[in-house]
């Protein structure tokens, strides 16, 4: 519990009262640099894809220097400046640098790769069907991962429980498991009713092998003086298993979710781009077909934020859940 | 004497010997003792001696071979809360906060409600309602051994097992907490077994201390502690005991190296 002196990525101390020059000036000087090198270069594309773009420079300038003044009477702003501006530096600069590339030297093959102007403009013309995409993505990510999650951990607590059900169970684990799901998109095809189940099945497969292998390894390793204790305190098997072995599994079950989490995204997008007609992955290889590569950046752009989304509420969630670890492990 | 709360008969128990398939290690051999109610009984001898297996057997987290074990007249078939058990290591749940720690008996009978009014009245017992609402890891170790005795207590068990439970202490820890664990012990009245291989430990606070000599264990002796409490460990009867069971310890420990040699 001792506090810690925080240090943030390029080394100053956080105690400090204000924001240093360099500090606050990093993002509009980032911010004129790129917007400087596309100026530079969009001479050569057609104006109405660049509009947005450079609409975009002036807000992020105006939104910085808003902040850069406001940060000297907030601290809680400052903190978080702190520590977030050498990336969004970063990121900035690294839009005048794919500007460079692109559209600038023409180091990548156009169509194939445009510029960063581009990618803003179809994900901007293009919002209604994107945000449908997401929301179909969405629906079908979670119902498959909730599925999946919800019959792993019940075949997981099973396995790792009961030795009967471990000597029938875990050979069938451990032959089935390891196959992608993806590999058994041709017999889902015939099986499933429809595209959509079928993928959400395919989802939950992938999520159920990590949930039930991590489930399983967690609740079988429960410290056996944990289980003696909570006998001499007069504990039935109910209390043992759902107050004793599954709460020592939740670290280990986290780890499961995570695993399926990733899992699930690969499937899901696997499945929209060979047979369900909605969704992200849909709309890629969609998008791909008529050669619009500006909208396959933007869905990527979209599915980055989306995916990271999602992971960054599970991370959430497990802080919340593992609050009686902190300080014991790191994070 | 006062009828007896636990009665250990002619007990054995020999466990497999893992590099060795097939044989079987003696660890306990004819084993008997009593300890009447309201007594404090320690064992004591070298590790190894098959303390522990006997606390598992009186537990029932473990079956002898023969021989017999009860409490009041009742056999032990099984682990229950009549029994409680308190390990060196205090194997508080860790994603339990201190108080429901404490509860855990009581949730695992299902009578938390009618005795929530116990939970404060323990953690005042042991003195650690500030730490109510804290995690076990930040408890010190004589905090979270606390802790771990409430939790055994709050049952009203009618015998109290404690296993080498101040074992991983500090020397000032572990004497602070002898007192407490007297204190606990002379407000509730409750019948303690008390496995311990520190000799003053013994003496300063047990009513009687049975020796176990090892390989296979058996009981050598018993000595009864007539001290008036509280005692003073440097006073000479306290050090005349000390050296007298040290003596024994040793010659015992000679004899079985020269047995085995």
């Amino acid at each position: 519990m001792k506090p810690v002196a925080g240090t943030n990525a390029v080394g100053l101390t956080n105690n400090q009262s204000t924001l240093s020059w360099l500090m606050q000036l990093a993002v509009p000087v980032a911010t004129l640099i790129a917007f400087g090198v596309h100026l530079l270069f969009a001479k050569n594309a057609p104006p109405l894809e660049t509009h947005s773009y450079i609409l975009l420079f002036w807000e992020i300038l105006g939104v910085s220097i808003v902040l850069a003044i406001a940060q000297t009477f907030w601290a809680g702003l400052r903190q978080w400046m702190r520590h977030m501006w050498p990336i969004f530096t970063a990121a900035i600069l690294l839009l005048g640098v794919w500007d460079a590339i692109t559209l600038g030297f023409h180091l990548l093959p156009l169509p194939y790769f445009p510029g960063p102007a581009a990618v803003l403009r179809s994900l901007i013309s293009d919002r209604a069907l994107l945000l449908d995409s997401t929301w179909h993505s969405l629906v079908l990510l979670l119902s498959g991962y909730t599925l999946g999650v919800i019959v792993g951990l019940i075949s997981g607590v099973c396995i790792g429980w009961s030795s009967s059900v471990r000597y029938w169970g875990m050979p069938l684990l451990k032959v089935v498991g390891p196959i992608p799901a993806t590999a058994w998109i041709p017999f889902s095809m015939v099986v499933a009713p429809s595209a959509i189940v079928s993928a959400a099945g395919l989802i939950a497969l992938a999520v159920w092998f990590p949930v039930t292998m991590l489930t399983a390894s967690g609740v079988s390793n429960t410290r056996a003086s944990y289980l003696d204790v909570a006998r001499t305190l007069g504990a039935g098997r109910a209390y043992l298993i759902f107050r004793v072995a599954i709460p020592a599994a939740v670290p280990n079950i986290f780890i499961g979710l995570f695993m399926g989490l990733g899992a699930s995204f690969l499937t899901l997008v696997v499945a929209e781009t060979v047979g369900v007609k909605s969704g992200l992955g849909w709309y890629v290889s969609w998008a791909q077909g008529w050669a619009e590569y500006g909208k396959v950046f933007a869905a990527l752009v979209i599915m980055a934020a989306f995916f990271s989304t999602i992971m960054t509420l599970l991370f959430k969630l497990r802080d919340r859940v593992l609050v009686w670890q902190k300080g014991m492990i790191k994070w | 004497m006062a009828a007896s709360a636990l009665r250990v008969q002619e007990v054995r128990k020999s466990f497999a010997v893992p590099d060795a398939p097939g044989t079987m290690r003696l660890v306990l051999d004819s084993i008997s003792f009593s300890v009447a109610a309201a007594e404090l009984v320690s064992l004591i001898g070298p590790s190894g001696c098959g303390k522990s297996t006997l606390l598992r057997l009186i537990a029932g987290l473990d079956f002898p071979d023969a021989g017999k074990l009860l409490v009041g007249e009742e056999k032990i078939l099984g682990p229950k809360a009549e029994r409680g058990l308190v390990f060196q290591d205090p194997n508080l749940f860790p994603w339990l906060t201190v108080r429901r720690n404490i509860e855990a008996g009581l949730v695992a009978r299902g009578v938390l409600q009618e005795k929530r009014t116990e939970v404060d009245e323990f953690m005042r017992l042991v003195g650690l309602e500030a730490f109510a609402n804290s995690y076990p890891h930040h408890l010190s170790g004589g905090m979270a051994q606390r802790v771990a005795l409430a939790r055994a207590l709050i049952n009203h068990p009618k015998v109290l097992l404690l296993d080498e439970p101040l074992g991983a202490l500090d020397a000032f820890t572990r004497m602070r907490m002898q007192d407490e664990v007297l204190r606990l012990w002379e407000n509730r009245r409750t019948t303690m077994l008390l496995v311990t291989h520190d000799i003053d430990e013994a003496i300063y606070m047990s009513d009687r201390i049975l020796i176990i000599t090892p390989a296979p264990g058996r009981i050598d002796r018993k000595i009864d502690i007539e001290l008036m409490r509280p005692r003073d460990r440097t006073s000479e009867s306290f050090l005349r005991l000390r050296s007298e069971i040290l003596e024994h310890l040793d010659l015992a420990g000679k004899t079985t190296a020269n047995a085995s040699a």
